[in-house]
């Protein structure tokens, strides 16, 4: 039986002490998906990230990855064959060489992909020899991705993968991370680069403060979300504006904004028919788009508390 | 490869419209004549550095649209059927001297003083008059 679902979460929490990391997170991931993983330092990203990995217990909820339970030890043990994770701090034997760290870890994966053990060699020309504890920043980051993209893992969870790469490596990374969904792996990935995300990613998914702020395509991001400005004599209600799809409508003068998720061909004829000159139709970027959305969400947690 | 420009996410349009638009260009131009075969879907991915479930549906929306053949195992193919191929000789020389008038006409505003921004403007509010759209900005 196939899973639509690589990841699923269903009120997924955690607390350290009286801190609540991650507040009743449910998402999903589709299988054969690249997706983003968003959200501030803090929003509960690595938590999430170690729950679903069994390297933690949820405080409540439950979730599974590739169809195992994550509460359950036996079934974890399962699933973490299928999956590889390269952690933001790109942990790693320090007392190995390179060669006896790819030698240590190949002897557990039967799937090793030694074609692309080789190729990731040659490209991130890693000394051999050279304890891991002696490598540079980039290059733990490098050898951590060899060893977790030569696995022929089933899920791909990446947490900041480009974090310390020059722009040419990070380049080579998105490459083999495209290269590992063409081979049918599913990809789940954080990162601060949006660009990358905006690049690579069909899906994303944003969580602030523990919990899931926006779950959508970047497909829908380019063709639905827009930002439609126009200029009045005298600006209406924000009220008059509270069409389908509106998110936010803010008047500044005599210019009124109104971000949108859909239907902004609508929102732009009332807007011109409430006889706004120079109604403006733009596009939004990922960018603008989190920003926008976390900046909404911190007015209204501040509500809230 | 270099038939394919890398796409810009921040453009607005949706990057399998901007991979689609270009392979349609590439058909238009002769670029990519009938019979052609095109990158497979992972090769192409890996150079343009996009998801290849987008790259997958590109090449499955033009075979609908009949400009590419897919043959199972083999892969992508510019279409060879008559009528379903978008390149000829006298498009291409049409393709031509439209570019010729296109520069005599931007040659022409630049020496008026029209900016590059103002001549794209007019175009475009030209273009959405002519197709009957309304205009970005109106």
């Amino acid at each position: 039986m196939k899973q639509a679902y690589a990841i699923e979460t269903e009120g997924l929490t955690k607390y350290y002490g009286d801190f609540e990391a991650v507040r009743g997170l449910t998402m999903r991931v589709p299988k054969g998906t690249i997706t983003g993983f968003l959200g501030q330092n803090g929003a509960g990203k690595s938590s999430t990230i170690r729950m679903l990995l069994g390297m933690s217990r949820p405080t409540r909820g439950n979730g599974r990855v590739l169809d195992f339970d994550i509460a359950d030890e036996k079934q974890s043990i399962e699933m973490r064959k299928r999956v590889a994770y390269v952690a933001e701090d790109k942990r790693l034997y320090d007392y190995m060489s390179v060669g006896q760290m790819i030698g240590f870890t190949k002897a557990f994966y039967p799937g090793w992909r030694t074609e692309i053990e080789q190729k990731l060699l040659e490209e991130f020309r890693l000394p051999l020899d050279r304890p891991t504890k002696k490598l540079s920043k980039g290059m733990r980051t490098q050898l951590a991705l060899l060893l977790a993209f030569a696995r022929g893992a089933e899920l791909l969870v990446l947490d900041e993968p480009t974090e310390g790469l020059d722009p040419v490596m990070a380049e080579k990374l998105l490459e083999l991370v495209v290269g590992a969904a063409a081979d049918g792996a599913t990809i789940f990935f954080s990162s601060h680069q949006i660009a990358e995300v905006e690049q690579i990613a069909d899906r994303i998914l944003l969580i602030d403060r523990g919990q899931l702020v926006l779950d959508t395509t970047l497909e829908s991001i380019a063709t639905d979300f827009r930002r439609i400005r126009g200029v009045y004599d005298s600006a209406p209600k924000p009220a008059t504006l509270a069409l389908d799809g509106v998110q936010r409508v803010t008047v500044d003068g005599r210019t009124v904004s109104v971000i949108a998720t859909r239907n902004s061909v609508s929102i732009a004829e009332r807007m011109r028919a409430q006889s706004a000159s120079a109604v403006e139709v733009l596009p939004m970027t990922l960018k603008e788009i989190v920003l926008e959305s976390l900046r909404r969400e911190a007015g209204s947690g501040r509500g809230e508390a | 490869m270099t038939l394919f420009l890398k796409p810009n996410p921040a453009s607005g349009v949706p990057i399998y419209l901007q991979l689609k638009e270009q392979i349609r260009h590439a058909c238009e131009t002769g670029a990519l004549r009938p019979g052609d075969s095109l990158p497979g879907i992972r090769a192409l991915a890996e150079s343009m550095v996009i998801n290849p479930n987008t790259v997958a549906r590109v090449y499955r929306e033009l075979e609908q649209e009949g400009l590419l053949e897919l043959r199972h195992g083999v892969g992508a193919f510019v279409a060879t059927r008559a009528g379903t191929s978008r390149w000829t000789a006298a498009r291409s020389g049409q393709m031509k001297a439209a570019q010729k008038a296109a520069r005599t006409f931007v040659q022409e505003l630049k020496r008026r003083g029209i900016s590059s921004d103002e001549i794209r403007r007019l175009v475009e509010a030209e273009l959405a008059t002519h197709d009957g759209r309304v205009p970005l900005v109106g």
